[in-house]
This record gives structure tokens, C-alpha cells and sequence, in this order.
């Protein structure tokens, strides 16, 4: 009996951090796809309806949305800074800046939450009589906008669990300077996080 | 199918993977587990019963066509049953059957690896796959009944109907989910696991379509998991997407399901073909014919495949320019599928052919297969398409590819390696007899639908003109017939994993590849030690001449 636990437990030993890093790889192959089926709809759209797009982006807020995108660049440089960390066996400042990520994607969503709630204010929602009463193209432009920047901030709310997730994993050595591969995996998908907004802040920002 | 701890302690034999004692006991052991093979009969388990749950469905919907006019459903309830059928039959059943099986328990024994990449994220899949499957048996149940959309969803009846669209939705979702997570274990297993001797033109041929069919699962399940979510959203919050009432263009939510739906087509078939090619030279004792051009034609398959799903919509008003390429395309992906049928048959001239169960199914996939792929290509024709869209044609031409094709190679899977699987062997004389009952149902129920959709019998109709009762009556008869060899075969099946012979003998059929010489069942490790390979997977000693001829 204790023999065969012990060859079960060792099959699991087995550690593969190129095979992780692949998989990870793959996976945001995914994200990136399920992404580009928006990025397709709202271009198509943009296509037929060019006029009301510029109109209804006049509606957004540009200079909160700048502040976004610098918040969540910085917070991919302080991601990116937390594995150099690691990897330079210095545990606590790899915690403190993994830490610092997280603050500034807390940052970028309470941002997020006042933008939409001015928003919702003017009446500018999804099935709102005001949006309703305005033409195809800017209700296409608004739907797009909610479900696009709203699934963005799913993603960004589950990088901040994994983040967390990260910072107990370095505390308690599950994460080390020779054994980061879980942290580096969190970092890839923090970064995609990052550019998937930097695409959604030109296409709804800045086409006015 | 756990044992008690004595089985365990056979001195000095390693126990298989269905006697070893983990961490959890019974039924836990088997839920909890993240052995590779448990998961597959996970899979197994839970595929069957819905398998059967759609053959219900299908069978009621026969059964209402056998005669003109309302014969034992409404209208209603008769959209209700092909939405569920498909949806079942698709997402639950064909998609995942051959790879969540037969790939989670084969694929890491067939390149001499111990278990996939990720075993955590398999079990995951495993759930997520139950997760969806009960969401869409939630959404018979639940107030509202099932969603009568066709397991297409189209915009906007899919918005406004009343019944459980979202359901059936987030289940699809799920299941895309389920399967992205398989698709990618599958992949870096392929690239990382490989035993150090296996290089890529040792792999196994149905590893190769293991492989590719892998890579459409990971790059073509998101756009349907997004496309699906949007009309949940469109649904829930009345966000414009899809629905022209809103601003939305119904014809995009077509392009965007179909993108994804039509690789799923080869998502199906991949696998299937994979294991034709796996079982063709095991009984026709002979080396596969043209072993790189199958292999390569699988990645061709999944690379033209992904370029044709307009073809789906040559009646929604497409440019000329785009229903010409779409048309070329669709009968660019006929070439690679010719070449494997080709290679098959030229496996089996001069074979020493033995008919056992496997092989019937085996040789009914390349006729049955044949007239599917033959009636998919009159199809991508724009003439003939326009007279013979939204037919039963269509309903029998993907009838004869899904069933014909994926379906019986997935029961020349069974058996082939359900007695490795379980060490148990089935009446092989019952076998035989099972399949003849379903291939002669199986044309009977669906060769009247190819000829009365030619006459222009619509197809999601629960009633008709009178002058195509007689096709419609021989169709139900043939449901009959293949429901009863379903019957015989699986009762067959599941009484010799209760009473059946037990086998020991590592090499069942005769095959060459590393899933013969290990135990049967296979131990736990798989592997005593990671094994060497020699030459190509299907070198048959009695038959040198034509390892001459396999230098291609």
C-alpha cells in the first residue's frame, strides 16, 4: 500500500515549466481569440456605422481613460518587477510590488466604476429609453462598449485574485527564486490583461 | 469496478489503474482521481448516458414522422426535441466522445507518457463537462421547457422566444469551456510528453489527429464561447448585438456561430479518422499505406476547415466574390479527406483482412463516410446548395458524416479497446451480429432523407405532404432497426464488463503500437519504465514488402 502512495505521489512531483509555460501560451491563444470575435463585431460595426461611432465615443470620457491605461501600464511594469524580484531571491520586495499591482488594478477599477455610473446616470445604459430613442450605430457602440469593458474588468478582477493567490504563494515558498513558473504564468496573463485595454482605450476613446 | 485493498496486494504484479487504491476510497477514488484513464471512463460513463438520452430524442422525433399531421407531439414540442437532440448530440456526444475517452485514456500510453500535462486541469474539464451537461438537462425541467431553436440558436428567435434559450446557451459554454481545457492539455502533452525515442513521424497516426484536432479545439471554441455569451447578454440585458430591433445584424451571429461550428465539424471527424487509421492495418495485417500523407492531411484538414464555414450560408446573401471562395474552399478540404480514404483502401489490398468487430465498423465508416463527404461536396456547388438548403438532404448528407462517420468509428473504438480498457472481452459473435442491425438501420433510417430532401422536404418539419409518406414511414422503420442493434451492442458491451472472459494477454488484436505491450488493464505508471521505439508505429513482421514500400 505505502509503496504504491508513494510512486502515485511522485507522479505528480513531476515538474515541466516549459510544458506550463506552452499551456499558458495556448491559453491566452484563447483569450486573445475569444477577445478578437468582439474586436471583429466591432469592427464590422464601425464599418456600416461610421458616423454615429464618432458621435456616441464623444460621449466617453477621454481623460479617464488615459489615466486607466497609465495606471494599468504601470501596474504591468510593477508585475513584471515582482519576478525580477523573485528571481533575484528577494521575497519581500517580489511580495511588495505584487502588492503594488494589485492596488493599481483596485485603482483602475474603482476609475472603471465612476465612468460607468456617470454613464448610467445620463441614462446611457444597455435597454434604457434614451439609448433606445438613438440611432442603431450608437446603441451597437454602447452595447459593445458595456460588454467589451465589462468582460476587460472580469479579467481584470480574476488577475487580481491570482495576484493574490501569488503574493500567499511567495510568502509561504510555494513560489521561489528557482521555482517561479506560477508567478511568471500570472504574470503573462496580467500582460495580456494590459493589452487587451490597450487596443479597447483607442477604439472607444479616441476615435472621435 | 473499485476492488477491496486484498486485490491490491498481489505480491509482486503492480496492480492495474481500476484496483489501485489512492488517497480516496470508492466512488471518491474515481471523482477525485486525475489518472488519465480513470478520467477517460469518466468520460465514458457520462458521454454514454447522454448518447442515449439523445437516441430518445431521436427516436421521438421518428416516431412523429412516421405519418402526415400531428401524430404523437405538437409543433412545439416536436422544435423542443431536434433542439435538444442536436444540442446532446453535438456538444455532449460527438465533440467530445473520441478525444475525452479515448484520447484522455490512449493518447499519453499511445506516445509512452505516463499521464497528460496538466492531470488537475483534465479533472476540470471533466466537471465542467458535467456542469454543462446538467445545465442542459436543467433547461428540460426548468419552467419554460427546453429551448426550441435549433442547437444553431439563430438571432433573433433566439432572443425572443420564451423557452430556455439561456440554458441551453451557457450550457454550450460551458462545454466550449470543457473542451479548450482539453484541447490544450492535449497539445502540450503531445509536445512535452512524447517518450524521448518517439519523434514525430513515430507518433501513431491517431495521435496526429489527436493532435490536430487539438489545435481547432483551442482556436476555434473561443469564438463560439464568446458568440454564445453575447446572445446570453443580448438576452439578459438587452444589450445590441445581434437583434436588428436593437441595431444588430442577425447575418454576423451566423458568420461568428458558423466560424466556429464548422471546425467543430472537424473537431468530430478528426478523431474519428484517427482511429481508422489506427485499426485498418491491426486487422488488415499490414503496414498503413502513405503514413505521412494521412498525417499531414489531418493538419490540412484542420487548416482548410477553418476557412469555409460561409458555406453554411449561401442563402443569406453573400457577395459573389465571397460565395465563390467559400464554394472553392469547401472543395479544397474534400481533397485531404480523399487522400485518407484513398490510403485506406490502398492499406487494405492484398491485406489478409479479418472481419472482427472493429474492422466492420471500421470498413462501414469508409462507405458510409464516402457517401457523406461525396453529398457535403454537391452541397458546397452554390446551385445545388440553393435548391437543397434547409432539406433533409442536409439533415442526411451530416447524418451520414457525423454517425456514419464519427459515431461508428467510435464504436470500432469500443471495441477495439474497451476489452483493453477493462480486461474483459465481449461475445464477438454478438458484436458482429449488432453490427449488421445498425449499418443496415442506420441506411435505412437515413438514405430515404437524402432522396426526399432532393424532392425538396424541408427539414425541422413535424408534418408533410402527403407524397413523401412512404420515405418518411421506411426512415422510422430504420430507426427501429438501428435502436435495436444500439440495443444488442451495448447489452453486449456492458454485460462482459460484468460477466464477460477475463483477458490478461497484453496484445489483444495483433497491434503494434505502445497501448499492446503493456498490461491489460494497464497498471497505474502505464509504463515499468519509459519505453524505447524502433521504427515506424505499424511495421508487421509477416509483411516486409510493403515496409519496403513505406518510404515516402
Amino acid at each position: 500500500m505505502t509503496t504504491q502512495t508513494q510512486a502515485h505521489s511522485e507522479s505528480h512531483v513531476h515538474r515541466d515549466d516549459i510544458g506550463a509555460r506552452l499551456g499558458m501560451w495556448l491559453f491566452l491563444f484563447t483569450e486573445l481569440i475569444l477577445f478578437g470575435g468582439m474586436f471583429l463585431v466591432y469592427s464590422i460595426y464601425r464599418f456600416t456605422h461610421p458616423e454615429e461611432f464618432h458621435v456616441a465615443a464623444k460621449e466617453l470620457n477621454t481623460i479617464i481613460g488615459t489615466f486607466n491605461t497609465i495606471i494599468l501600464l504601470t501596474s504591468s511594469l510593477t508585475m513584471a518587477l515582482s519576478i525580477v524580484a523573485i528571481q533575484k531571491d528577494n521575497k519581500r520586495l517580489s511580495i511588495f510590488f505584487q502588492f503594488l499591482t494589485i492596488l493599481l488594478a483596485l485603482f483602475f477599477m474603482v476609475n472603471k466604476f465612476f465612468e460607468w455610473s456617470i454613464k448610467f446616470h445620463h441614462g446611457i445604459y444597455p435597454g434604457s429609453d434614451t439609448l433606445l430613442n438613438e440611432k442603431s450605430g450608437e446603441i451597437l457602440f454602447f452595447g459593445l462598449y458595456y460588454v467589451m469593458t465589462g468582460l476587460h474588468g472580469l479579467h481584470v478582477i480574476v488577475g487580481v485574485a491570482m495576484i493574490a493567490f501569488m503574493m500567499r504563494f511567495t510568502s509561504n515558498g510555494v513560489v521561489t527564486h528557482d521555482n517561479f513558473i506560477k508567478l511568471e504564468n500570472t504574470g503573462l496573463y496580467w500582460h495580456l490583461v494590459d493589452i487587451i485595454w490597450i487596443f479597447l482605450f483607442p477604439l472607444f476613446y479616441l476615435i472621435t | 469496478m473499485t476492488s477491496d485493498s486484498v486485490a491490491v496486494e498481489t505480491n509482486g504484479h503492480e496492480p492495474s489503474y481500476l484496483e489501485y487504491q489512492g488517497k480516496h476510497k470508492g466512488i471518491l477514488g474515481w471523482i477525485l482521481s486525475t489518472d488519465h484513464k480513470r478520467i477517460g471512463i469518466l468520460y465514458l460513463t457520462a458521454v454514454l448516458t447522454f448518447f442515449f438520452a439523445g437516441v430518445v430524442f431521436g427516436f421521438l422525433m421518428r416516431l412523429e414522422l412516421i405519418s402526415p399531421g400531428e401524430t404523437i407531439v405538437t409543433a412545439q414540442t416536436y422544435n423542443k426535441f431536434f433542439t435538444l437532440h442536436g444540442v446532446i448530440m453535438i456538444f455532449l456526444f460527438i465533440i467530445p466522445a473520441i478525444p475525452a475517452i479515448f484520447g484522455n485514456f490512449f493518447l499519453p500510453i499511445l506516445i509512452g507518457a505516463k499521464d497528460v500535462a496538466f492531470p488537475r486541469l483534465n479533472l476540470l474539464s471533466w466537471y465542467l463537462y458535467m456542469t454543462g451537461g446538467i445545465l442542459a438537462l436543467l433547461s428540460i425541467v426548468m419552467p419554460g421547457g427546453p429551448a426550441d431553436t435549433g442547437w444553431t440558436f439563430y438571432i433573433p428567435y433566439s432572443v425572443r422566444t420564451d423557452t430556455n434559450v439561456i440554458y441551453a446557451l451557457m450550457a454550450a459554454f460551458i462545454l466550449g469551456f470543457s473542451s479548450i481545457l482539453t484541447g490544450l492539455n492535449f497539445v502540450t502533452t503531445v509536445h512535452r510528453l512524447r517518450a524521448p525515442s518517439m519523434s514525430w513521424f513515430k507518433m501513431p497516426l491517431s495521435v496526429w489527429s489527436f493532435y490536430a484536432t487539438a489545435w481547432v479545439q483551442v482556436l476555434a471554441t473561443p469564438i463560439i464561447g464568446i458568440t454564445l455569451l453575447l446572445v446570453v447578454i443580448e438576452r439578459v440585458l438587452h444589450v445590441g448585438i445581434f437583434d436588428p430591433a436593437l441595431g444588430g445584424d442577425p447575418v454576423l451571429y451566423q458568420h461568428l456561430f458558423w466560424i466556429y461550428s464548422h471546425p467543430a465539424v472537424y473537431i468530430m471527424i478528426l478523431p474519428g479518422m484517427g482511429l481508422v487509421s489506427e485499426i485498418i492495418p491491426v486487422f488488415a495485417h499490414r503496414t498503413i499505406f502513405g503514413y505521412k500523407f494521412i498525417a499531414f492531411s489531418s493538419i490540412a484538414i484542420a487548416l482548410f476547415g477553418s476557412l469555409v464555414w460561409a458555406h453554411h450560408m449561401f442563402t443569406v446573401g453573400m457577395s459573389d466574390t465571397g460565395e465563390f471562395i467559400f464554394s472553392l474552399l469547401t472543395m479544397v478540404v474534400a481533397i485531404p479527406s480523399a487522400i485518407k480514404v484513398f490510403n485506406w483502401t490502398a492499406t487494405l489490398y492484398k491485406g489478409s483482412i479479418e472481419l472482427a468487430a472493429p474492422m466492420l465498423y471500421i470498413l462501414a465508416f469508409i462507405f458510409l463516410f464516402s457517401i457523406g463527404g461525396l453529398t457535403g461536396v454537391m452541397q458546397g456547388v452554390i446551385s445545388i446548395d440553393i435548391q437543397i438548403h434547409d432539406t433533409s438532404f442536409i439533415v442526411g448528407h451530416f447524418h451520414y458524416v457525423m454517425f456514419g462517420g464519427t459515431g461508428f468509428a467510435f464504436f470500432a473504438g469500443l471495441h477495439y479497446w474497451l476489452p483493453k480498457m477493462f480486461g474483459k472481452m465481449y461475445n464477438m459473435k454478438t458484436a458482429n451480429v449488432a453490427f449488421w442491425f445498425v449499418f443496415v438501420g442506420f441506411n435505412v433510417l437515413y438514405f430515404p432523407m437524402l432522396i426526399m430532401g432532393w424532392m425538396g422536404m424541408p427539414r425541422r418539419y413535424y408534418d408533410y405532404l402527403p407524397q413523401f409518406h412512404p420515405y418518411h414511414l421506411i426512415s422510422t422503420i430504420g430507426s427501429w432497426i438501428l435502436i435495436l442493434g444500439l440495443i444488442i451492442m451495448f447489452t453486449n458491451l456492458f454485460k462482459s464488463l460484468r460477466s464477460g472472459k477475463k483477458v490478461t494477454a497484453k496484445n489483444l488484436w495483433g497491434g503494434e503500437t505502445l497501448e499492446w505491450q503493456i498490461e491489460t488493464p494497464p497498471t497505474l505508471e502505464n509504463f515499468e519504465k519509459i519505453p524505447v521505439v524502433g521504427g515506424h508505429p505499424y511495421q508487421y513482421k509477416d509483411n516486409e514488402v510493403t515496409i519496403e514500400e513505406e518510404k515516402v
